[in-house]
Protein backbone atom coordinates (compact mmCIF):
# COMPACT_ATOMS: atom_id res chain seq x y z
CA UNK A 1 0.00 0.00 0.00
CA UNK A 2 2.41 2.64 1.45
CA UNK A 3 5.87 1.14 -0.27
CA UNK A 4 6.95 -1.20 -2.74
CA UNK A 5 10.81 -1.85 -1.82
CA UNK A 6 11.85 -4.67 -3.70
CA UNK A 7 14.16 -6.88 -2.09
CA UNK A 8 16.97 -7.99 -4.28
CA UNK A 9 17.43 -11.49 -2.68
CA UNK A 10 13.87 -12.70 -2.49
CA UNK A 11 13.09 -11.08 -6.39
CA UNK A 12 13.90 -14.51 -8.70
CA UNK A 13 11.54 -16.53 -6.03
CA UNK A 14 7.99 -15.62 -6.87
CA UNK A 15 6.88 -14.76 -10.21
CA UNK A 16 4.96 -11.80 -8.49
CA UNK A 17 5.88 -8.48 -6.75
CA UNK A 18 7.28 -8.83 -3.35
CA UNK A 19 7.46 -5.62 -0.75
CA UNK A 20 8.18 -6.29 2.64
CA UNK A 21 5.24 -5.88 4.76
CA UNK A 22 6.88 -5.99 8.28
CA UNK A 23 10.64 -5.28 8.95
CA UNK A 24 12.82 -6.28 11.61
CA UNK A 25 16.23 -4.19 12.78
CA UNK A 26 18.69 -4.90 14.77
CA UNK A 27 16.05 -5.63 17.98
CA UNK A 28 17.79 -6.38 21.38
CA UNK A 29 15.88 -7.63 24.17
CA UNK A 30 17.27 -8.43 27.65
CA UNK A 31 14.80 -10.09 30.58
CA UNK A 32 16.90 -9.23 33.94
CA UNK A 33 20.31 -10.87 32.58
CA UNK A 34 18.73 -12.79 30.23
CA UNK A 35 19.53 -11.87 26.61
CA UNK A 36 15.69 -13.00 24.93
CA UNK A 37 16.98 -11.44 21.42
CA UNK A 38 20.09 -10.05 20.15
CA UNK A 39 20.70 -7.49 17.29
CA UNK A 40 18.12 -9.40 15.32
CA UNK A 41 17.28 -8.28 11.76
CA UNK A 42 14.43 -10.06 9.85
CA UNK A 43 11.80 -9.13 6.76
CA UNK A 44 8.79 -10.20 6.03
CA UNK A 45 7.79 -10.29 2.68
CA UNK A 46 3.95 -8.91 2.04
CA UNK A 47 1.24 -11.79 1.03
CA UNK A 48 3.31 -15.04 2.29
CA UNK A 49 3.99 -17.05 5.45
CA UNK A 50 6.90 -16.77 6.66
CA UNK A 51 7.85 -18.72 9.68
CA UNK A 52 10.02 -18.63 12.88
CA UNK A 53 11.76 -21.72 13.76
CA UNK A 54 14.18 -22.64 16.31
CA UNK A 55 14.18 -24.13 19.44
CA UNK A 56 12.59 -23.17 22.26
CA UNK A 57 13.82 -20.41 24.46
CA UNK A 58 15.41 -18.88 22.05
CA UNK A 59 13.38 -15.56 22.08
CA UNK A 60 10.55 -16.28 19.30
CA UNK A 61 7.33 -15.47 20.87
CA UNK A 62 9.76 -12.46 22.25
CA UNK A 63 10.30 -11.24 18.62
CA UNK A 64 6.34 -12.40 18.09
CA UNK A 65 5.05 -9.63 20.92
CA UNK A 66 7.56 -7.12 19.96
CA UNK A 67 6.27 -7.24 16.55
CA UNK A 68 2.56 -7.31 17.89
CA UNK A 69 3.47 -3.83 20.05
CA UNK A 70 2.42 -5.88 23.09
CA UNK A 71 6.61 -5.51 24.68
CA UNK A 72 9.00 -2.99 23.56
CA UNK A 73 12.94 -3.67 22.32
CA UNK A 74 15.56 -2.48 24.30
CA UNK A 75 17.04 -1.23 20.85
CA UNK A 76 16.19 -1.29 17.07
CA UNK A 77 12.94 -0.93 15.45
CA UNK A 78 10.22 -2.55 13.70
CA UNK A 79 7.97 -1.29 11.10
CA UNK A 80 5.00 -2.54 9.63
CA UNK A 81 4.20 -0.99 6.20
CA UNK A 82 6.99 1.50 6.74
CA UNK A 83 5.61 3.03 9.71
CA UNK A 84 7.31 2.32 12.92
CA UNK A 85 5.33 0.36 15.46
CA UNK A 86 5.37 1.81 19.30
CA UNK A 87 1.80 -0.44 20.65
CA UNK A 88 -0.48 -2.62 19.48
CA UNK A 89 -2.19 -1.65 15.93
CA UNK A 90 -5.26 -2.52 14.18
CA UNK A 91 -2.59 -3.93 11.56
CA UNK A 92 -1.81 -6.56 13.37
CA UNK A 93 -3.61 -9.38 14.99
CA UNK A 94 -2.27 -11.78 17.35
CA UNK A 95 -3.40 -15.96 17.69
CA UNK A 96 -1.99 -16.59 21.02
CA UNK A 97 -0.55 -20.61 21.60
CA UNK A 98 -2.88 -21.09 24.96
CA UNK A 99 -5.80 -19.45 22.51
CA UNK A 100 -6.22 -16.81 25.21
CA UNK A 101 -10.38 -16.94 25.47
CA UNK A 102 -12.78 -15.28 27.29
CA UNK A 103 -14.07 -18.60 29.12
CA UNK A 104 -16.88 -16.46 30.78
CA UNK A 105 -17.89 -15.31 26.84
CA UNK A 106 -19.48 -17.65 24.14
CA UNK A 107 -17.98 -18.00 20.52
CA UNK A 108 -19.40 -15.73 19.13
CA UNK A 109 -18.60 -12.85 21.58
CA UNK A 110 -14.80 -14.19 21.86
CA UNK A 111 -14.51 -14.12 18.22
CA UNK A 112 -16.20 -10.51 17.92
CA UNK A 113 -14.16 -9.34 20.97
CA UNK A 114 -11.89 -7.58 18.54
CA UNK A 115 -14.23 -5.59 17.10
CA UNK A 116 -16.13 -5.43 20.28
CA UNK A 117 -13.63 -3.33 21.99
CA UNK A 118 -13.15 -0.92 18.23
CA UNK A 119 -16.37 0.01 19.45
CA UNK A 120 -18.28 -1.97 16.26
CA UNK A 121 -22.21 -1.86 17.11
CA UNK A 122 -23.08 -5.06 18.24
CA UNK A 123 -25.27 -6.60 14.93
CA UNK A 124 -22.49 -5.13 12.50
CA UNK A 125 -19.76 -7.02 14.63
CA UNK A 126 -21.95 -10.28 15.34
CA UNK A 127 -23.01 -10.29 11.46
CA UNK A 128 -18.90 -10.21 11.21
CA UNK A 129 -18.21 -12.35 13.44
CA UNK A 130 -20.61 -14.86 12.12
CA UNK A 131 -18.72 -14.88 8.34
CA UNK A 132 -15.69 -15.84 10.18
CA UNK A 133 -17.05 -18.51 12.53
CA UNK A 134 -18.67 -20.06 9.23
CA UNK A 135 -14.94 -19.62 7.35
CA UNK A 136 -13.43 -21.67 10.37
CA UNK A 137 -15.88 -24.49 10.13
CA UNK A 138 -17.19 -23.52 14.24
CA UNK A 139 -20.96 -22.64 12.27
CA UNK A 140 -23.65 -24.04 15.03
CA UNK A 141 -21.11 -23.47 18.18
CA UNK A 142 -22.29 -19.66 18.36
CA UNK A 143 -23.55 -20.15 21.63
CA UNK A 144 -20.99 -22.72 22.93
CA UNK A 145 -18.73 -21.98 25.47
CA UNK A 146 -14.91 -22.13 25.33
CA UNK A 147 -14.58 -25.17 27.89
CA UNK A 148 -17.09 -26.92 25.76
CA UNK A 149 -14.93 -27.16 23.15
CA UNK A 150 -12.03 -29.45 22.15
CA UNK A 151 -8.57 -27.89 21.54
CA UNK A 152 -8.87 -27.37 18.06
CA UNK A 153 -12.08 -26.00 18.31
CA UNK A 154 -10.39 -23.27 20.76
CA UNK A 155 -8.04 -22.08 18.24
CA UNK A 156 -10.66 -21.97 15.76
CA UNK A 157 -12.21 -19.52 17.78
CA UNK A 158 -8.53 -17.47 18.27
CA UNK A 159 -8.34 -17.42 14.78
CA UNK A 160 -11.94 -16.28 13.89
CA UNK A 161 -10.80 -13.88 16.04
CA UNK A 162 -7.52 -12.63 14.78
CA UNK A 163 -9.23 -12.50 10.56
CA UNK A 164 -12.11 -10.57 12.08
CA UNK A 165 -10.55 -7.63 12.85
CA UNK A 166 -9.21 -7.53 9.05
CA UNK A 167 -5.28 -7.18 10.19
CA UNK A 168 -3.02 -7.04 7.05
CA UNK A 169 -0.47 -8.81 9.16
CA UNK A 170 -1.24 -11.94 11.47
CA UNK A 171 0.98 -13.14 14.28
CA UNK A 172 0.53 -16.59 15.10
CA UNK A 173 2.75 -18.33 18.24
CA UNK A 174 2.80 -22.04 18.09
CA UNK A 175 -1.03 -22.08 17.29
CA UNK A 176 -1.26 -25.70 16.81
CA UNK A 177 1.24 -26.91 19.44
CA UNK A 178 -1.67 -27.84 22.11
CA UNK A 179 -4.07 -29.67 19.30
CA UNK A 180 -3.45 -33.39 18.45
CA UNK A 181 -1.72 -34.25 15.79
CA UNK A 182 -4.72 -34.65 13.23
CA UNK A 183 -6.40 -32.07 13.92
CA UNK A 184 -3.01 -29.98 13.62
CA UNK A 185 -2.72 -31.16 9.52
CA UNK A 186 -6.04 -30.17 8.77
CA UNK A 187 -5.26 -27.08 10.23
CA UNK A 188 -2.14 -27.09 8.00
CA UNK A 189 -3.54 -27.73 4.96
CA UNK A 190 -6.21 -24.92 6.07
CA UNK A 191 -3.58 -22.50 6.64
CA UNK A 192 -2.18 -22.77 2.99
CA UNK A 193 -5.71 -21.95 2.14
CA UNK A 194 -5.95 -19.24 3.97
CA UNK A 195 -2.16 -17.60 2.58
CA UNK A 196 -3.61 -17.94 -1.13
CA UNK A 197 -7.09 -16.91 -0.79
CA UNK A 198 -6.54 -14.08 1.74
CA UNK A 199 -4.05 -11.06 0.92
CA UNK A 200 -2.32 -11.03 4.76
CA UNK A 201 1.32 -11.88 5.97
CA UNK A 202 1.79 -14.18 8.03
CA UNK A 203 4.27 -14.56 10.86
CA UNK A 204 4.31 -17.90 12.23
CA UNK A 205 6.14 -19.44 14.83
CA UNK A 206 6.57 -23.11 15.44
CA UNK A 207 9.16 -25.64 17.05
CA UNK A 208 8.12 -28.09 14.21
CA UNK A 209 10.63 -28.62 11.36
CA UNK A 210 7.72 -30.38 9.05
CA UNK A 211 5.16 -28.12 9.93
CA UNK A 212 7.46 -24.97 8.88
CA UNK A 213 8.65 -26.55 5.72
CA UNK A 214 5.01 -27.17 4.94
CA UNK A 215 3.32 -24.24 5.31
CA UNK A 216 5.98 -21.43 4.69
CA UNK A 217 7.11 -19.41 1.60
CA UNK A 218 9.86 -18.50 4.07
CA UNK A 219 11.48 -20.24 7.22
CA UNK A 220 13.67 -17.86 9.39
CA UNK A 221 15.92 -20.10 11.80
CA UNK A 222 16.32 -18.73 14.90
CA UNK A 223 19.37 -20.47 17.73
CA UNK A 224 19.66 -19.49 20.88
CA UNK A 225 22.74 -17.95 23.06
CA UNK A 226 23.00 -15.47 21.62
CA UNK A 227 19.68 -15.38 19.74
CA UNK A 228 20.13 -14.74 15.96
CA UNK A 229 18.68 -15.85 12.42
CA UNK A 230 21.11 -18.39 11.14
CA UNK A 231 20.08 -19.09 8.01
CA UNK A 232 16.82 -17.91 5.62
CA UNK A 233 15.46 -21.21 3.43
CA UNK A 234 13.02 -20.32 0.91
CA UNK A 235 10.90 -23.47 -0.08
CA UNK A 236 9.93 -23.20 -4.33
CA UNK A 237 8.85 -26.05 -6.01
CA UNK A 238 6.99 -28.25 -3.99
CA UNK A 239 4.58 -25.46 -3.00
CA UNK A 240 3.08 -25.13 -6.41
CA UNK A 241 1.93 -29.00 -6.68
CA UNK A 242 -1.29 -29.22 -4.37
CA UNK A 243 -1.15 -29.85 -0.10
CA UNK A 244 -1.48 -33.41 -0.65
CA UNK A 245 1.37 -34.07 -2.27
CA UNK A 246 3.94 -32.10 -0.29
CA UNK A 247 5.23 -34.15 2.25
CA UNK A 248 6.26 -36.54 -0.72
CA UNK A 249 8.03 -34.21 -2.52
CA UNK A 250 12.27 -34.82 -2.50
CA UNK A 251 12.65 -30.63 -2.23
CA UNK A 252 10.63 -30.84 1.08
CA UNK A 253 12.22 -34.06 2.63
CA UNK A 254 15.74 -32.41 1.89
CA UNK A 255 14.71 -29.04 3.73
CA UNK A 256 13.66 -31.04 6.54
CA UNK A 257 16.66 -32.83 6.87
CA UNK A 258 18.81 -30.14 5.97
CA UNK A 259 17.15 -27.87 8.77
CA UNK A 260 17.59 -30.98 11.71
CA UNK A 261 21.57 -30.98 10.47
CA UNK A 262 21.93 -27.54 11.58
CA UNK A 263 19.64 -27.73 14.76
CA UNK A 264 20.98 -30.84 16.11
CA UNK A 265 23.23 -29.38 17.69
CA UNK A 266 21.56 -27.37 19.60
CA UNK A 267 18.98 -29.85 21.28
CA UNK A 268 19.95 -30.63 24.63
CA UNK B 1 -30.53 -32.29 39.64
CA UNK B 2 -32.14 -29.61 40.97
CA UNK B 3 -34.54 -31.64 42.89
CA UNK B 4 -31.79 -33.38 44.37
CA UNK B 5 -30.49 -31.01 45.81
CA UNK B 6 -33.35 -29.03 47.20
CA UNK B 7 -34.36 -32.96 48.71
CA UNK B 8 -30.78 -32.80 50.17
CA UNK B 9 -31.25 -29.69 51.68
CA UNK B 10 -34.72 -30.61 52.89
CA UNK B 11 -33.44 -33.42 54.69
CA UNK B 12 -30.02 -31.99 55.75
CA UNK B 13 -32.61 -29.47 57.79
CA UNK B 14 -34.61 -32.49 59.02
CA UNK B 15 -32.20 -33.96 60.52
CA UNK B 16 -30.35 -30.94 62.20
CA UNK B 17 -33.61 -29.27 63.34
CA UNK B 18 -34.54 -33.63 64.43
CA UNK B 19 -31.18 -33.29 66.62
CA UNK B 20 -31.93 -30.49 67.93
CA UNK B 21 -35.99 -31.21 69.13
CA UNK B 22 -34.47 -34.36 70.75
CA UNK B 23 -31.51 -32.68 72.34
CA UNK B 24 -33.70 -30.22 73.91
CA UNK B 25 -36.21 -33.44 75.40
CA UNK B 26 -33.44 -34.80 77.38
CA UNK B 27 -32.77 -32.10 78.22
CA UNK B 28 -29.30 -31.25 78.05
CA UNK B 29 -29.12 -28.17 79.46
CA UNK B 30 -31.83 -26.31 81.40
CA UNK B 31 -31.35 -23.11 79.25
CA UNK B 32 -31.92 -25.54 75.87
CA UNK B 33 -35.13 -25.49 74.51
CA UNK B 34 -36.14 -27.60 71.96
CA UNK B 35 -36.74 -26.97 68.44
CA UNK B 36 -40.27 -26.65 68.30
CA UNK B 37 -40.51 -24.68 71.47
CA UNK B 38 -38.08 -22.41 70.24
CA UNK B 39 -40.37 -22.02 66.37
CA UNK B 40 -43.63 -21.47 68.81
CA UNK B 41 -41.66 -18.27 70.31
CA UNK B 42 -40.73 -17.33 66.90
CA UNK B 43 -44.41 -16.80 65.54
CA UNK B 44 -45.46 -15.48 68.47
CA UNK B 45 -42.91 -12.70 68.09
CA UNK B 46 -43.97 -12.64 64.75
CA UNK B 47 -47.71 -12.46 64.82
CA UNK B 48 -47.10 -9.94 67.86
CA UNK B 49 -45.26 -8.28 65.59
CA UNK B 50 -42.16 -7.89 67.92
CA UNK B 51 -39.65 -9.38 65.37
CA UNK B 52 -40.22 -7.02 62.52
CA UNK B 53 -39.59 -4.36 65.29
CA UNK B 54 -36.92 -5.52 66.13
CA UNK B 55 -35.39 -5.91 62.49
CA UNK B 56 -35.96 -2.72 61.68
CA UNK B 57 -33.60 -1.77 63.91
CA UNK B 58 -30.65 -4.43 63.47
CA UNK B 59 -31.27 -4.17 59.79
CA UNK B 60 -30.07 -0.68 59.97
CA UNK B 61 -26.37 -1.00 60.44
CA UNK B 62 -26.27 -4.06 58.99
CA UNK B 63 -27.42 -2.76 55.04
CA UNK B 64 -25.63 -0.05 55.55
CA UNK B 65 -22.35 -1.40 56.76
CA UNK B 66 -22.92 -4.02 54.41
CA UNK B 67 -23.85 -1.58 51.59
CA UNK B 68 -20.69 0.57 52.58
CA UNK B 69 -18.28 -2.94 52.94
CA UNK B 70 -19.26 -4.10 49.45
CA UNK B 71 -19.05 -0.37 47.20
CA UNK B 72 -15.74 0.96 49.17
CA UNK B 73 -13.92 -2.96 50.01
CA UNK B 74 -14.31 -3.83 46.13
CA UNK B 75 -13.55 -0.13 44.79
CA UNK B 76 -10.72 -0.38 46.94
CA UNK B 77 -9.76 -3.56 46.64
CA UNK B 78 -9.67 -3.14 43.20
CA UNK B 79 -7.60 -0.60 43.31
CA UNK B 80 -5.30 -2.29 45.10
CA UNK B 81 -4.96 -4.81 43.18
CA UNK B 82 -4.56 -2.94 39.96
CA UNK B 83 -1.64 -0.18 41.55
CA UNK B 84 1.32 -1.62 41.84
CA UNK B 85 2.68 0.19 43.78
CA UNK B 86 -0.14 0.30 46.52
CA UNK B 87 -0.42 -3.07 48.05
CA UNK B 88 2.34 -2.98 50.38
CA UNK B 89 0.89 0.00 51.87
CA UNK B 90 -2.97 -1.09 52.20
CA UNK B 91 -2.83 -5.32 52.51
CA UNK B 92 -1.50 -5.11 55.85
CA UNK B 93 -3.82 -2.65 57.16
CA UNK B 94 -6.66 -4.81 55.82
CA UNK B 95 -4.73 -8.32 57.41
CA UNK B 96 -4.75 -6.68 60.93
CA UNK B 97 -8.17 -5.76 60.32
CA UNK B 98 -9.33 -9.07 60.12
CA UNK B 99 -6.84 -11.01 62.35
CA UNK B 100 -8.08 -7.52 65.53
CA UNK B 101 -10.36 -9.02 68.31
CA UNK B 102 -12.88 -6.92 67.70
CA UNK B 103 -14.07 -6.84 70.96
CA UNK B 104 -11.19 -5.39 72.09
CA UNK B 105 -11.77 -2.58 69.35
CA UNK B 106 -15.39 -1.55 70.21
CA UNK B 107 -14.65 0.16 73.56
CA UNK B 108 -12.62 2.44 71.44
CA UNK B 109 -15.50 3.00 68.25
CA UNK B 110 -17.71 3.86 71.00
CA UNK B 111 -15.07 6.02 72.76
CA UNK B 112 -14.86 8.01 69.17
CA UNK B 113 -18.73 7.30 68.37
CA UNK B 114 -20.73 7.14 70.74
CA UNK B 115 -23.33 4.26 71.37
CA UNK B 116 -25.61 4.93 68.53
CA UNK B 117 -25.21 3.58 64.47
CA UNK B 118 -22.18 5.44 63.53
CA UNK B 119 -20.12 2.75 65.92
CA UNK B 120 -22.48 -0.41 64.88
CA UNK B 121 -21.84 0.89 61.24
CA UNK B 122 -18.21 0.28 62.06
CA UNK B 123 -18.33 -2.91 63.53
CA UNK B 124 -20.04 -4.15 60.82
CA UNK B 125 -17.61 -2.56 58.29
CA UNK B 126 -14.78 -4.29 60.20
CA UNK B 127 -16.25 -7.76 60.02
CA UNK B 128 -17.06 -7.22 56.48
CA UNK B 129 -14.89 -5.50 54.66
CA UNK B 130 -11.39 -6.46 54.96
CA UNK B 131 -12.07 -10.26 53.88
CA UNK B 132 -14.30 -8.40 50.64
CA UNK B 133 -10.98 -6.40 49.98
CA UNK B 134 -8.31 -9.14 50.37
CA UNK B 135 -9.95 -11.13 47.97
CA UNK B 136 -10.99 -8.52 45.42
CA UNK B 137 -7.17 -7.53 45.44
CA UNK B 138 -5.97 -10.58 45.05
CA UNK B 139 -8.44 -12.01 42.92
CA UNK B 140 -7.63 -9.11 40.11
CA UNK B 141 -3.52 -9.64 40.53
CA UNK B 142 -4.33 -13.33 39.60
CA UNK B 143 -5.60 -11.85 35.92
CA UNK B 144 -4.20 -14.49 33.77
CA UNK B 145 -1.73 -12.31 32.19
CA UNK B 146 -2.52 -13.52 28.73
CA UNK B 147 -5.42 -12.58 28.45
CA UNK B 148 -5.07 -8.95 29.41
CA UNK B 149 -2.29 -9.24 27.18
CA UNK B 150 -4.90 -10.95 24.17
CA UNK B 151 -6.96 -7.29 24.68
CA UNK B 152 -4.01 -5.38 24.53
CA UNK B 153 -3.12 -6.74 21.24
CA UNK B 154 -6.55 -6.41 20.09
CA UNK B 155 -6.45 -2.47 21.20
CA UNK B 156 -8.19 -2.40 24.45
CA UNK B 157 -7.81 0.74 26.35
CA UNK B 158 -6.93 0.46 30.05
CA UNK B 159 -10.39 0.72 31.25
CA UNK B 160 -11.41 -2.00 28.75
CA UNK B 161 -9.00 -4.28 29.78
CA UNK B 162 -10.37 -3.76 33.49
CA UNK B 163 -13.77 -3.99 32.89
CA UNK B 164 -13.90 -6.46 30.12
CA UNK B 165 -11.41 -8.98 31.09
CA UNK B 166 -9.84 -8.36 34.83
CA UNK B 167 -13.29 -8.17 36.39
CA UNK B 168 -15.22 -10.62 34.86
CA UNK B 169 -11.93 -12.88 35.39
CA UNK B 170 -12.12 -11.90 39.53
CA UNK B 171 -15.50 -12.17 39.66
CA UNK B 172 -16.05 -15.27 41.05
CA UNK B 173 -13.25 -14.77 43.64
CA UNK B 174 -14.75 -11.38 43.89
CA UNK B 175 -17.93 -12.96 45.06
CA UNK B 176 -17.02 -15.87 47.45
CA UNK B 177 -14.83 -12.58 49.73
CA UNK B 178 -18.44 -10.87 49.03
CA UNK B 179 -20.59 -13.93 50.59
CA UNK B 180 -17.49 -14.47 53.27
CA UNK B 181 -17.54 -10.61 53.92
CA UNK B 182 -21.51 -10.80 54.07
CA UNK B 183 -21.71 -13.35 56.76
CA UNK B 184 -19.14 -11.71 58.70
CA UNK B 185 -21.33 -8.09 58.78
CA UNK B 186 -24.08 -10.38 60.33
CA UNK B 187 -21.71 -11.51 62.99
CA UNK B 188 -20.83 -7.72 63.65
CA UNK B 189 -24.45 -6.34 63.39
CA UNK B 190 -25.68 -8.87 66.19
CA UNK B 191 -22.23 -8.78 67.96
CA UNK B 192 -22.74 -5.05 68.18
CA UNK B 193 -26.12 -5.31 69.76
CA UNK B 194 -24.63 -7.21 72.58
CA UNK B 195 -21.33 -5.28 73.18
CA UNK B 196 -22.69 -1.57 72.54
CA UNK B 197 -26.23 -0.94 73.43
CA UNK B 198 -29.05 -3.97 73.57
CA UNK B 199 -31.36 -3.24 70.11
CA UNK B 200 -32.87 -5.09 67.84
CA UNK B 201 -32.64 -8.73 67.43
CA UNK B 202 -29.75 -8.13 70.60
CA UNK B 203 -32.35 -6.60 72.52
CA UNK B 204 -34.84 -9.70 72.10
CA UNK B 205 -31.50 -12.36 72.60
CA UNK B 206 -30.35 -9.91 75.64
CA UNK B 207 -33.51 -9.28 77.41
CA UNK B 208 -34.97 -13.01 77.07
CA UNK B 209 -31.82 -14.74 78.21
CA UNK B 210 -31.92 -12.26 81.47
CA UNK B 211 -35.63 -13.82 82.17
CA UNK B 212 -34.90 -17.07 81.20
CA UNK B 213 -36.78 -17.34 78.41
CA UNK B 214 -34.51 -19.07 76.53
CA UNK B 215 -37.16 -20.44 73.93
CA UNK B 216 -37.66 -16.54 72.11
CA UNK B 217 -33.83 -16.10 72.81
CA UNK B 218 -32.83 -19.23 70.13
CA UNK B 219 -35.58 -18.34 68.21
CA UNK B 220 -34.05 -14.87 67.68
CA UNK B 221 -31.00 -16.41 67.01
CA UNK B 222 -32.00 -18.68 64.68
CA UNK B 223 -34.30 -16.03 62.64
CA UNK B 224 -30.87 -14.51 62.26
CA UNK B 225 -29.00 -17.11 60.92
CA UNK B 226 -32.36 -18.00 58.43
CA UNK B 227 -31.66 -14.10 57.54
CA UNK B 228 -28.23 -14.90 56.12
CA UNK B 229 -28.72 -18.01 54.90
CA UNK B 230 -31.50 -16.39 52.15
CA UNK B 231 -29.20 -13.71 51.72
CA UNK B 232 -26.38 -15.18 50.77
CA UNK B 233 -28.71 -17.33 48.69
CA UNK B 234 -29.86 -14.36 47.25
CA UNK B 235 -26.19 -13.26 46.51
CA UNK B 236 -25.26 -16.68 44.96
CA UNK B 237 -28.16 -16.48 42.63
CA UNK B 238 -27.15 -12.80 41.74
CA UNK B 239 -23.72 -13.94 41.04
CA UNK B 240 -24.78 -16.68 38.43
CA UNK B 241 -27.25 -13.97 36.41
CA UNK B 242 -24.38 -11.29 36.66
CA UNK B 243 -21.50 -13.54 35.04
CA UNK B 244 -23.25 -16.74 33.41
CA UNK B 245 -20.05 -18.05 31.83
CA UNK B 246 -18.02 -18.28 35.05
CA UNK B 247 -20.18 -21.07 36.33
CA UNK B 248 -18.81 -23.07 33.55
CA UNK B 249 -15.43 -23.17 34.33
CA UNK B 250 -12.39 -22.10 33.33
CA UNK B 251 -10.21 -23.11 29.84
CA UNK B 252 -7.12 -24.42 31.52
CA UNK B 253 -5.46 -27.08 29.12
N1 LIG C 1 8.81 -12.51 31.07
C1 LIG C 1 10.05 -13.07 31.05
N2 LIG C 1 10.91 -12.85 32.08
C2 LIG C 1 12.14 -13.38 32.07
N3 LIG C 1 12.63 -14.16 31.10
C3 LIG C 1 11.83 -14.41 30.05
C4 LIG C 1 10.50 -13.88 29.97
N4 LIG C 1 9.93 -14.30 28.81
C5 LIG C 1 10.86 -15.05 28.21
N5 LIG C 1 12.01 -15.13 28.93
C6 LIG C 1 13.24 -15.82 28.56
O1 LIG C 1 13.64 -15.35 27.31
C7 LIG C 1 14.07 -16.40 26.46
C8 LIG C 1 13.23 -16.42 25.20
O2 LIG C 1 11.88 -16.74 25.54
P1 LIG C 1 10.75 -16.91 24.45
O3 LIG C 1 10.70 -15.70 23.61
O4 LIG C 1 9.50 -17.27 25.16
O5 LIG C 1 11.29 -18.14 23.61
P2 LIG C 1 10.50 -19.16 22.65
O6 LIG C 1 9.16 -18.60 22.37
O7 LIG C 1 11.37 -19.27 21.47
O8 LIG C 1 10.42 -20.46 23.39
C9 LIG C 1 13.95 -17.67 27.28
O9 LIG C 1 15.24 -17.97 27.80
C10 LIG C 1 13.01 -17.31 28.39
O10 LIG C 1 13.33 -18.02 29.55
MG1 LIG D 1 7.21 -19.41 22.72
Amino acid sequence: MVMSQTDAAFSNAEPIEQDVAVSVRGVSKNYGAVEALKDMSLEFPRGQLTSLLGPSGCGKTTLLKIIAGLLKPDTGEITVNGKAVVGPGPNRAFVFQDFALLPWANVMRNVAFGLELRGVAKSEREDKAAKYINDVGLQGFEKAYPHELSGGMRQRVGLARALSVDAKVLLLDEPFSAVDEQTRRKFQEDLLALVANENKTFIFVTHSIEEAVYVSDQIAILLPRPSRVSEIIRPSSFRLKGAENIRRDPEYLDIVDEIWASLRDYVE
Amino acid sequence: MKHRSLYIKILSALLVFGAWEIAGRIPISYAFPTFLESMSALARMTFDGSIFVAYAETLKPLVLGVAISTVFGIGLGLWIGLSERFEWLFSPIFIVMQAAPLAALIPLLVMAYGIGLTSKVFVVCIMAMPVIVLSTSSAVRNTPASMKEMAQSFLAKDYQVVLKVVIPAASPVIFSGLRLGVSAGFIGAILSELKITPTGVGDIITYSRSIADYPSMYAAIFSIILLAVLFLNLLEKIENTLFKGNDRGYVTD
